[in-house]
């Protein structure tokens, strides 16, 4: 009785602590999407109120698509994030499977540098990413997006998916290497599906900074035909008068296509944990 | 045809220590051979070294006459069955089987045929859609030597594949692999630490210990005549029991061993070699001491154990010098704990081993059952 007294006594201080947690992640957001599709008085006089049948207004949603440019902001975040978040991809389960799977010179070098990656921000060099894509003439293009956002999303990609790929057994690769399987079909055909739930962890965890970064798409793709949502809902926010209406509904809307991805991809990750724990 | 021809191959994985010191092995078209040998003593390294997964560091593999050293897996016509199956999770049993031959380029047709062919052999047909997580330890091991199968390789090579499986399923999969190898006419070499699946599956039993090989034999040869004092003791069950001497006089057909109690013991082995005062160890058989007189050399001792197996009975005893041994007995006899025991054996039932552990040929092993008993 004790026991499970205390017991319930823990889960209960658990879920209290996970729900507090919840209420102040979404608190903001939910405060955006409320008052986007609120009329601008109501917003500023009662911002913590639903929108009611006074209130209501899409005049933030009109404003925001009418704006010439707002389906292209779209456009380029997704651009940006999916390319991205390929080659991340690709790119990072290769290098992890040839740093876990052979034993070149240099491979525990080249792991350890993959490693500083991850504790030494992108940001910090920003002024000699400038440089470099100012003289490979890419500013304001999204090729220069993509190329940085790959540089800062391998170091982790690669450790997550070594990591994974290192507890695949080793019986399997011979197995495939005795039928006559190529290193390339092993990789495609073989480690990839099975570390399908690692590839959908690394996907989600790369994605959502990418989406949201403002900083090198302020710094890199200012341009108007290579803005990303993120740094196009900006254009509202003016020096003397800010659009609210227009902000919190092209905010809102933002919000969409990356809820939409990591929906996918943590399908993925959940039936690729439950299915390694009913074996 | 396929000939396999292993010539001074050795294996070392830090450049210091031999793993493998040389070995020399002969496999003709269709045999079964059993590499056998306690844990860690390089079986699966030597196997691993014939598929081509594990580098060769010297010597020379042939197959079929050609020397294979520096041929990826692929090319050297092998199949392997792994002991943890192997068996491609995300893939159901029919695409496990069909990868490597969709690989090799066959056609649909052919890959089919060949499958459903494997899959009756095996009795797998109705698990065919299924997903490796689906499966029994025994289903899968089907598979997995069904995937091995359809390649329809030269050499078939098995490491330690019945080692995962519970007892009963372990004996029926055995002599399904027997069947399996006298259908299928395949060249088969089979890695196991289980000397009773060494002796019930080869046609030649290789005995390992400590990178070398110990002996190479037919069952019967290397139960009649182990070759040294390793192979007498790991080779048949319970454990051949080993009594300490000194050699009292030696010939070519008798040889007169000083146990440690003082007794004189008479064995039948071509002992020209050994000279009077010489250190020896002597070998019998559980089942070549008998609960009579019969035989020309006789021990007393007390029976402190007995195992019942049914139709015979192993029964611990301490003979009057202190010395521990095991007698096979007639298991519907009863027995006390505690009891005198007389037992006899035959001068040619017994191994004698010099000191280095060497055995002196025996003259005529073979079939010692006592009349009585
Ligand atoms: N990859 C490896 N690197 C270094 N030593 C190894 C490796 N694989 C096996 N060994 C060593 O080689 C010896 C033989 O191993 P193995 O062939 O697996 O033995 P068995 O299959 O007979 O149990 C062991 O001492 C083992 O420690
Ligand atoms: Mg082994």
């Amino acid at each position: 009785m004790q026991h499970k007294a205390t017991r319930y006594a823990g889960s209960a201080f658990t879920h209290v602590i996970l729900a507090g947690y919840s209420i102040l992640a979404l608190f903001p957001i939910v405060l955006i999407a409320i008052n986007a599709f609120k009329d601008r008085a109501s917003i500023f006089d009662s911002p913590l109120s639903l929108p009611n049948s006074e209130s209501w207004s899409l005049i933030g949603f009109e404003k925001a698509m009418k704006n010439a440019h707002f389906f292209s902001f779209f456009g380029n975040s997704m651009i940006v994030t999916v390319t991205s978040l390929f080659f991340i991809l690709l790119f990072g389960a290769m290098a992890a499977w040839a740093l876990s799977e052979y034993k070149f010179r240099g491979s525990r070098w080249l792991l350890a540098f993959f490693a500083f990656g991850i504790m030494v921000p992108i940001r910090l060099g920003t002024v000699s990413i400038l440089q470099i894509m100012v003289s490979l003439n890419l500013v304001n293009t999204l090729t220069a997006l993509v190329l940085v956002y790959i540089a800062q999303g391998l170091p982790l990609a690669i450790m997550i998916l070594s990591e994974f790929m290192q507890q695949l057994p080793k019986e399997l690769k011979e197995a495939a290497r005795c039928d006559g399987v190529g290193e390339f079909k092993i990789f495609f055909q073989v480690i990839l599906p099975l570390i399908r739930p690692a590839v959908a962890t690394v996907a989600v965890f790369t994605m959502v900074p990418i989406w949201n970064d403002l900083w090198f798409p302020l710094i890199l793709a200012p341009g108007e035909e290579t803005q990303t949502i993120t740094l196009g809902v900006q254009q509202f926010i003016g020096q003397y008068a800010t659009d609210w209406n227009a902000v919190l509904a092209s905010l809102s809307l933002a919000v969409l296509p990356v809820l939409v991805l990591y929906m996918f991809f943590s399908r993925q990750l959940i039936r690729g944990i439950t299915a390694g724990a009913v074996k | 045809m396929s000939h396999v021809s292993l010539k001074n191959l050795k294996k070392s994985y830090d450049g210091k220590t031999d793993v493998l010191a040389g070995i020399n092995l002969e496999i003709e078209d269709g045999e079964f051979v059993v590499l056998v040998g306690p844990s860690g003593c390089g079986k699966s390294t030597l196997l691993r070294m014939l598929s081509g997964l594990e580098a060769i560091s010297g010597g020379d593999l042939e197959i079929d006459h050609a020397r294979v050293n520096d041929l990826p897996p692929a090319q050297r016509g092998i199949a392997m069955v792994f002991q943890s199956y192997a068996l491609y999770p995300h893939m159901n049993v029919y695409k496990n089987m069909a990868f490597g031959l969709k690989i090799h380029g066959a056609s649909k047709d052919e890959i089919d045929r060949r499958i459903k062919h494997a899959a009756s052999i095996l009795k797998i047909d109705h698990l065919l859609t299924r997903l490796p997580r689906e499966l029994s330890g025994g289903q899968r091991q089907r598979v997995a030597i069904g995937r091995a199968i359809v390649r329809e390789p030269k050499l078939f090579l098995f490491d330690e594949p019945l080692s995962n499986l519970d007892a009963a399923l372990r004996v029926q999969t055995r002599l399904e692999i027997a069947k399996l190898h006298r259908d299928l006419n395949a060249t088969i070499v089979y890695v196991t630490h289980d000397q009773v699946e060494a002796m019930t599956l080869g046609d030649k039993i290789v005995v390992m210990h400590d990178g070398h090989i110990q002996q190479a034999g037919t069952p019967l040869e290397l139960y009649q005549r182990p070759a040294n004092l390793f192979v007498a003791t790991f080779i048949g069950s319970p454990k051949m029991n080993l009594l300490e001497g000194v050699v009292a006089e030696a010939s070519a057909t008798e040889l007169s061993v000083t146990l440690a109690g003082g007794q004189l013991l008479k064995a039948e082995v071509d002992a020209s070699r050994a000279t009077v005062g010489d250190r020896v160890t002597v070998g019998i058989r559980a089942e070549h001491l008998w609960e009579n007189n019969e035989g020309s050399e006789r021990f007393t001792g007390t029976v402190n154990l007995v195992e019942h197996l049914g139709e015979a009975n192993y029964l611990y005893v301490t003979l009057s010098t202190g010395q521990d041994i095991v007698v096979r007995g007639n298991g519907e006899r009863e027995v006390e704990l505690g009891q005198t025991l007389n037992m006899s054996a035959p001068a040619a039932s017994f191994h004698v081993f010099d000191r280095d552990g060497q055995a002196f040929h025996r003259l005529k092993p073979g079939n010692l059952r006592s009349s009585k008993g």
